[in-house]
Parts: C-alpha cells; sequence; structure tokens
C-alpha cells in the first residue's frame, strides 16, 4: 500500500456532508479544519452518506457529528468506542467513525479505546490531539507536557503525558498514523489512508485548541520551523527532512540518530520506512522527545504502522454462521421443551 | 432389607458440604430426577462468594436445598426434613435450619479431628458422639471409605476416588426415596463420556450408594412422595438465569429482532450470559465487554443499529451503567438493562439474595430520567418478565429494567413450558421512508404513545443525529431553551407514564377484592407470601395478595384495590423500598416489613407479622 489512494470520483459533494446546523467552535479553532477535510475526502470515498455513522463521546471535537450529514450519535464522556463496538458488530457493513479527543479517548475512556484496538474492530478512530481540556476551560489533559501551568496546575502538571501512538501499539492497533490540522493535504492522505484500512484505524490528528493552548504544534506546523522538526513517513522512502532535506534518521542499533547527508552522509544508509515492520514501527514511535531539547528527534507524521488482522465483527458473525451449519437455525420450541420433561395428565 | 415404604406428602432435603464436594450438582441431579416423577418442587442453592474458601471451614460451606411435593408449592421450604452433612462445618451451619426429629445423614469421615477443629467446635467435644443431637435420627456413614472401597479395582488417585463421594451419597438418596436413576446415568455419560476412568468412578459410587441403603437394613421404611396434582401438561424443571434467557431469545424470535447482549461477568447474573452465548444458531451475539459501563454503551449502539441490545448486570454493576441508562433515555431507544439483584451496598453479599436495588431502578440516574421498571417473581417467571420487559422496550422506544434476584436466578421449579404458538408476538417496525407530509425526517416527532420512530443507519434520506444533550422537540436539534427543557422533561415522563395504558390491570393474586388486610410485594417473595397468605386464608383470615410486575409504571387499578382494604403490609427483602414508593404515590399508611439477611422470607415469619397487623 502506497501513501497515496486513488480517491472515487465522487457523485456527492463535501457540501452534502454539511449540515444545516451552526458550527460552534471558537473562531480559529484546528477543528474547522478537520471537518472541511473530512467533508472533503468523504465523497471520495464511494460510500452512500447513509452507511457512514459518527459516533463522538464529550468534548469540543465531539460536537463532530452534528455537523455531518450523516448517520450519527453524541454520547457520553469516553463512552464513542464502546458505543461504536456494539454498532458495529450490530452492522458490519456500516463505516463507522469514531470522533474523539486526548480527554476523551485517553483518560475518562482509555479502557475503551484500548480495548477496541486489541480486539480490531473495523472503525476509524480521528483522535483530536490538543494536549488540553477546551470544552471544560483549560485544566490539563493526559497528553499535556510535564509542568504545564493550567486552571487547574497552577504549579505546574506533575502528570507524565501519555504517547498516544505507543499507547496504540501497545494495544496492538493494526493501523497507526499522525497528522496535523495545518496540512491539509497531509490530512487528507491520511484519512483516506484511515478509511482504506480493513480494521481499527488510529489517527492522532494534532489540532491547536488557540484559546487555552495556542500554539501547542507549532513547531510542527509552521513553516519557519516546521521542515526541521517534523518528518514525514513515505512508504519505501529513507527518512529524510530538514529545510533543504538535507538530514535523514539512520538506525545506529536500536537507537536512531540524525545523520547529515551534506556532511558525507549517504541516503543508502539511512532507515528506509516500512509501515509493515512491526518492531521498527516501536522505535519510530518513540521518536517523541520534547522538541525544545537539544539534540532531539524531529516529529514523525504519516502510517507508523500498518497490518492486517481478523476484525472482531467478523469473526462474531463467522461463529454465527458456523452455528447455524451445524444445527439449523434456532428452534424455539425445541430450546423451550429441553431434553427432560414429564406430562401430567 | 426395608420392606416397608411410607407415603410422604413433601420432603424438604438440604445438601450441605464443603464448596470442593460437589453438592450443588448433588442436588441439581436429584431434583431433576423428583421433577422427571412429576413432583411439584422449589429449590434453593446457597453457596459462599469464594470460588474454594479454606476446605473444611464453616464459610466454605455450599449448602442446596430442595423441596418436593405432590402438593403445589412455592417455596423451598422453612425448615429441613433431612439433612445431608459431608462434614462437621456443613452440620454446624445448617443445624438450626433442621426440624426437630429431623434425620441427619453424616460423613463420620468429615468428623475427625481435623474437621472438629476447622468446624470451630471445642476440643474433644465431637456432636456425633456428645449426644446433642439426640432429638434427631442421625444416621452414620463412612462415605469416603465406602466410596474408596468401591472403586479400588479403578487406577486412579485417592483424590480423584474422593471427588465421587458426593454420588454415593446421591445413590444412597435415590435408594431411600425409592427413585430410578436413570436419568444420573446419562447425565454422568454425557459429561464423562470422553474420560471413562471418570465416568467409571462415579456410576460406580452411585451404585454402590444405592446398594449399601439396599443391603443394610439402616432403616425400616422407605419414603416415597405421589406425584403433585397440577395442572395438565408437560413440565420440565427451570431455574430464573436460565428462564429468564429464553425469554429474551423467544423475544427475540417472536420480534424479529436479532439480540446483542452486551456484558460484564457479576455474581449472580454472569448465568445468562453463559446461556445465551450457547445459542449462537439464534442470531444472538454476546459480546462480554471490557467493563460495565462498555457492556451498556455496547447494546446501546448495538441498538442503535437496529438489534434488541441488552445487557445483564447485578447492583455495583447496575450503578456504573448509571450514566448510560441517562443516555439510552434521552436517545429514545430500546435497550433492557437485567439487574439479577444481590446483597448491598458496594460488593456487599454476592451470593446472597436481597431486593434492595428498587430505589436504585427507580431514581438512581442524573437529572428527570424516568424508565419502566419489570420485575420476577419466580424462577420460571422470569421467561415471562423478560418477554414483557422486551415488548415494552421496543414499543416504547425505551429502555426498561428488569429485576430479578440471586434466590429466584438460582432456584428452580418445575416450568409449563409454552409453545412458540402460544407467545403473543412483539411487534416492531423501524421506519424507512419519509410519511406523506414530511419534507425532512424528524427524529423527535412522536406517535399517539408518544413514542419516537426507530430508524436505523444505512436508511437512506433520513440521515440524523441523536445525542445525550438536550434535544428540540420535533427536530431533535440541539437545544438550551428553557420552556423547550421543561417541555422535553414533561414528555419523556408522560412517555412513561403512558405505558400504563398499554400493560394489564393488577390482578389479585388470593383472597377477596376488599377486606382488612391487603399485601402487597413484588420480585422473589412470591413464593413466600402465597404460602402465607393461603395458611391465613384457609384459617378464614381476611387477607389479600397483590404481587406487583410492573413496577413503573403501575398498573392504573392499583390505587383502587390499595382503596378497598383497611390495611396494608408490604414485606420486602430490602429496608423499606416499594412501600416508600406506594406511599407516595397513593397517599397509604402501607407498613414495612423488612428482612435484610441475604435470605428469603420463611412463611412462619411472615403469617405472624400478618396476624399481628390482623389483630389490631
Amino acid at each position: 500500500m502506497t501513501d497515496t489512494i486513488t480517491p472515487h470520483t465522487p457523485t456527492l459533494t463535501a457540501k452534502d456532508f454539511a449540515t444545516d446546523q451552526e458550527v460552534r467552535w471558537c473562531p480559529g479553532c484546528g477543528d474547522y479544519s478537520i471537518l472541511a477535510q473530512v467533508q472533503k475526502v468523504m465523497p471520495t470515498l464511494g460510500i452512500p452518506k447513509e452507511d457512514i455513522v459518527i459516533v463522538s463521546g464529550i468534548g469540543c471535537s465531539s460536537r463532530f457529528p452534528y455537523y455531518m450529514n450523516t448517520y450519527g450519535m453524541h454520547s457520553i464522556h469516553g463512552r464513542a468506542t464502546a458505543v461504536a463496538s456494539g454498532l458495529k458488530a450490530a452492522r458490519p457493513a456500516l463505516s463507522v467513525w469514531i470522533v474523539t479527543g486526548d480527554g476523551d479517548a485517553l483518560s475518562i475512556g482509555g479502557n475503551h479505546t484500548i480495548h477496541l484496538l486489541r480486539r480490531n474492530f473495523d472503525v476509524n478512530i480521528l483522535l483530536f490531539n490538543n494536549q488540553i481540556y477546551g470544552l471544560t476551560k483549560g485544566q490539563y489533559s493526559p497528553t499535556s507536557e510535564e509542568h504545564k501551568i493550567t486552571k487547574s496546575t497552577p504549579m505546574g502538571s506533575i502528570d507524565h503525558p501519555f504517547n498516544p501512538l505507543a499507547l496504540a501499539m501497545g494495544a496492538d492497533a493494526s493501523f497507526i498514523a499522525r497528522t496535523m490540522d495545518r496540512d491539509p493535504k497531509h490530512l487528507q492522505a491520511m484519512l483516506l489512508r484511515s478509511a482504506a484500512h480493513k480494521g481499527a484505524s488510529f489517527l492522532e490528528i494534532y489540532q491547536n485548541c488557540n484559546i487555552f493552548n495556542d500554539g501547542a504544534f507549532e513547531i510542527f506546523t509552521e513553516k519557519n520551523s516546521k521542515p526541521e522538526e517534523a518528518i514525514f513517513l513515505e512508504q519505501g522512502k529513507p527518512l529524510v527532512f530538514g529545510a533543504n532535506q538535507n538530514k535523514g534518521i539512520k538506525l545506529d542499533g536500536f537507537k536512531p540518530v540524525i545523520v547529515h547527508l551534506e556532511e558525507g552522509a549517504s541516503t543508502d544508509d539511512l532507515w528506509i520506512h516500512d509501515e509493515h515492520d512491526f518492531y521498527k514501527a516501536q522505535i519510530l514511535i518513540r521518536m517523541f522527545d520534547d522538541p525544545s531539547l537539544q539534540g532531539h528527534l524531529p516529529r514523525p507524521f504519516g502510517v507508523f504502522y500498518q497490518t492486517e488482522r481478523a476484525c472482531y465483527e467478523d469473526v462474531m458473525a463467522m461463529q454465527i454462521d458456523e452455528a447455524f451449519a451445524k444445527t439449523g437455525p434456532g428452534d424455539l420450541d425445541k430450546l423451550l421443551r429441553g431434553k427432560e420433561t414429564w406430562t401430567i395428565g | 432389607m426395608a420392606d416397608t415404604q411410607e407415603i410422604l406428602q413433601e420432603v424438604v432435603i438440604k445438601f450441605a458440604g464443603d464448596s470442593g464436594d460437589g453438592m450443588q450438582l448433588t442436588g441439581t441431579q436429584f431434583t431433576n430426577n423428583s421433577a422427571m416423577l412429576g413432583l411439584d418442587l422449589a429449590t434453593f442453592p446457597d453457596f459462599p462468594a469464594e470460588i474454594r474458601a479454606p476446605i473444611g471451614t464453616l464459610p466454605g460451606v455450599s449448602g442446596f436445598q430442595l423441596r418436593f411435593s405432590s402438593d403445589r408449592i412455592f417455596t423451598p421450604g422453612d425448615e429441613c426434613d433431612v439433612l445431608v452433612a459431608m462434614n462437621a462445618a456443613a452440620l454446624k451451619v445448617n443445624l438450626k435450619s433442621l426440624k426437630k426429629g429431623g434425620k441427619i445423614i453424616v460423613n463420620t469421615d468429615g468428623f475427625d479431628t481435623k474437621n472438629l477443629r476447622l468446624a470451630n467446635y471445642p476440643d474433644g467435644i465431637n456432636p456425633l458422639e456428645d449426644h446433642s443431637l439426640d432429638g434427631y435420627e442421625v444416621i452414620k456413614m463412612d462415605v469416603t471409605k465406602m466410596t474408596r472401597e468401591a472403586l479400588k479395582d479403578i487406577t486412579m488417585g485417592t483424590k480423584e476416588k474422593d471427588r465421587a463421594k458426593n454420588m454415593f451419597v446421591l445413590g444412597f438418596l435415590y435408594w431411600m426415596y425409592n427413585r430410578n436413576m436413570d436419568n444420573t446415568i446419562s447425565f454422568l455419560t454425557e459429561k464423562f463420556g470422553k474420560k471413562p476412568e471418570i465416568l467409571e468412578s462415579n456410576v460406580k459410587a452411585l451404585q454402590s450408594g444405592y446398594n449399601f441403603g439396599d443391603t443394610t437394613e439402616t432403616f425400616s421404611a422407605r419414603y416415597s412422595v405421589q406425584k403433585a396434582t397440577m395442572e395438565p401438561g408437560t413440565y420440565r424443571s427451570m431455574m430464573g438465569n436460565q428462564a429468564l434467557a429464553y425469554g429474551l431469545i423467544a423475544a427475540s424470535q417472536t420480534s424479529g429482532l436479532k439480540m446483542f447482549l452486551g456484558t460484564y461477568p457479576i455474581t449472580p447474573a454472569s448465568d445468562i450470559l453463559h446461556e445465551l452465548s450457547r445459542h449462537k444458531s439464534f442470531g444472538i451475539k454476546t459480546f462480554q465487554a471490557e467493563d460495565e459501563i462498555a457492556a451498556i454503551t455496547s447494546a446501546i449502539g448495538a441498538s442503535y443499529g437496529g438489534m434488541l441490545g441488552v445487557t445483564t448486570t447485578s447492583g455495583p454493576g447496575m450503578a456504573l451503567k448509571t450514566e448510560a441508562m441517562g443516555l439510552a433515555v434521552m436517545l429514545e431507544i430500546p435497550l433492557l438493562i437485567v439487574n439479577v439483584q444481590r446483597g448491598g451496598p458496594s460488593t456487599g453479599l454476592p451470593t446472597k439474595t436481597e431486593q434492595s436495588d428498587l430505589m436504585q431502578a427507580y431514581y438512581g440516574r442524573n437529572g428527570e430520567c424516568p424508565m419502566p421498571v419489570i420485575a420476577a417473581s419466580t424462577p420460571s417467571d422470569c421467561f415471562a418478565a423478560a418477554y414483557e420487559a422486551v415488548r415494552i422496550s421496543v414499543q416504547h422506544m425505551t429502555p426498561v429494567i428488569l429485576l430479578s434476584d440471586g434466590y429466584i436466578a438460582n432456584g428452580a421449579e418445575p416450568w409449563k413450558f409454552p409453545q412458540t404458538a402460544d407467545l403473543t408476538p412483539i411487534k416492531v417496525s423501524f421506519k424507512t421512508q419519509l410519511g406523506d407530509h414530511e419534507d425532512k425526517f424528524q427524529p423527535y416527532l412522536r406517535d399517539e404513545k408518544l413514542v419516537r420512530p426507530w430508524v436505523v443507519p444505512g436508511t437512506p434520506g433520513m440521515e440524523h443525529r441523536i445525542g445525550g444533550l438536550e434535544k428540540q422537540n420535533i427536530t431533535g436539534n440541539i437545544s438550551y431553551d428553557p420552556e423547550n427543557h421543561q417541555l422535553m422533561v414533561k414528555i419523556r415522563q408522560e412517555k412513561v407514564d403512558k405505558i400504563a395504558d398499554y400493560i394489564p390491570l393488577q390482578k389479585i393474586d388470593s383472597g377477596a377484592e376488599s377486606g382488612k388486610l391487603l399485601v402487597i410485594g413484588w420480585g422473589s417473595t412470591y413464593g413466600s407470601l402465597k404460602s402465607a397468605c393461603a395458611q391465613l386464608q384457609a384459617e378464614g383470615a381476611s387477607v389479600s395478595h397483590v404481587h406487583i410486575r410492573h413496577m413503573r409504571p403501575f398498573p392504573k387499578n392499583l390505587g383502587d384495590i390499595i382503596k378497598n382494604f383497611d390495611k396494608v403490609l408490604i414485606p420486602e427483602l430490602n429496608n423499606g423500598q416499594l412501600v416508600k414508593i406506594i406511599r407516595d404515590q397513593y397517599l397509604v399508611d402501607a407498613q414495612p416489613f423488612n428482612k435484610i439477611m441475604g435470605i428469603p422470607f420463611t412463611k412462619a415469619e411472615l403469617v405472624e407479622v400478618m396476624k399481628e397487623m390482623l389483630a389490631d
């Protein structure tokens, strides 16, 4: 599989996926861009919009279903993944999208997230990570950096943050990717890849909360720093970055190191990205150091890992088919009668 | 050899031993054997919460009480006629429930120094030798020794051979009550068919126990209980959790809705999961979720997808499901929440029975959150209660709580099972297209029952969004408008209240339509209340019994029934819950009678309290 998926020729347009509801995110919120890209991508998937369901939990991002003219449920905090599991088990043919945030998916709903991933329901998780609680007005989240000063941590947060992709990898997710709200093209490509993956796809989207955590990701998203701080993964290509594409990542044993191509390093020595490599994916996912530190590694974006594994809902349906094949459709009268009866005349 | 046969009207036997002694299996086998003879019966398994408490100790005692009778009976009985005690602890724990002069069958090997010490008998005291049992008929036998002897030709370890002790005892009881052992032999053959040595040891022990009774002249008489005079028909033995599972399957079949069970294991509800997971040929999907919350929310997802969403749990689990129950009320979609109650609060008494989650079912949610509540009253009644709960849920687009409890979940009774043709089909329809005058789908446009349409994803042209936020009447759009919120709260309440128009009127279970004392019950106390009322009615007392299935809303005539009596008594296995609701709704000075001991009412204690009220 490559990073570019050929979209279907759309019969619908982005407009067909917009609802009559007024979008109520704060002006300048990163969610607007994500909504726009999702609305652009949806018509190209070749899926009738009645077969698409967007399930969300609670949080700013979780208002998403109201703005998508598909089926949708705005459920309760942290439980979108569990609602979607039941829905997908009930109706495997539906295209189910879970829109969630860092608090929703990793804090209150952390349990359901990991269990959905290990079960590998064929759903798409869009994790809007803004490293802050927006809807409750600015407390730190499970992805907030240590020492962060927020309303609930006036002396700085003492929580160690999650690396969301490492968590997904630990739960044996079958598709793990990262993108950002400020790179619409990359975001669209990642949405297409998520949709194309059969199994649970986990797409982390860096999303700027311009009210409570403005600029959290600007080092990765802004023109002047992006080339040096973000590295874009492409299948079969070497890990190269830098304003002049002059830097690369090489593996020194199990340790990724930066090499400078103009200083004699060859692209032949560089790490060639293979998204199907289970072991290297774990190293790549751990390229997650603090971008304010000297000598840190760039943050990767793209598809880190992809594999094929049986989906829960398919095996569940297969067991029912097996039971049918063995005994025929259930006979209620036979069940109610059981094996041992007696008659009173 | 005993040559006389005594005919008894009824017998209450309690099998008691260590958790590892197989008493539940022994009891179940004797129950099935009794059922096949056409006796009426009722059982009460009573086992510890620990899987294996230390062997031989008091907390490790597991009991199974069985009452079989040639009369109609409604409870497993207050006191036992026969106590089987496999060890000293079993005797100590259960002696108080044995009738004066009752029989005790003891395994003497279970009364050695070590067992006596584990059962906390003082040094040097053995109840089999100190004449403390003189008021009883004690039948001593060394079950362990005789079982080993019977199995001496089988090449198995002593530990394995000792596992067949319970079969020796069962065989002895089969002899004592003049039974044919075929059903147990075929049960063992099915269970151990692939392990010939274990099968042989169990069958041999069973036969040796029977022969022991036959060849020793232990007794002057054998006993037999005649067939019960029950309503003509074909019966089977049925346990509560199994009946509940069957009720769900039946509802799924007649409604045409495939069932999804999202659940998390919890005592005493897990057997419903076990049962349903065995019936995939009915298209049932069972999902053992990661926790109680995922259990209910996955069921909500399945209901949203057009399946019959069910979640099963017990009190602590229902507490965890609370927020999601509110979501289901807001979404107005079908969902069945089954609570097999146990002693609480918190982890409480996991294996003991209680009716203490009624308030939780009624009121235990944030916001104004009305939800219908249905209660099952006997093991086999769990079938009908589950069926009715599903009917209300899918026809009124509402989550419904079904209350059972540990007593009826694990208890068994004869069941005159229905045929599919006897069941009133549950009609359900999905909305698949816009009506003549609709230009846009309105998810919260209601019919005369105030029920909104059920539209499942995949239906073209009806795409819509629902969620937990307050919604505008009719359109379902998010709304924070004050008037609209008040309107929606009232509508949701009225929708549940209106269900009273679609349920049967309350019947008087026994007694006259008016009189001195009305006894109101609900749930698993049915048998004890019925028996106590029957005794008083036979003595000419002015007592009537009403047992409520539809707990919310109540049947429309319940208030009128109450008005026809001077006094109202509400016995419950809790600290007074229904009594508060009845007082609240009908402004009547109903009196509570409460037992919160983890065990059912005895007939005697109910008769006593009723007599006191009648005497005033």
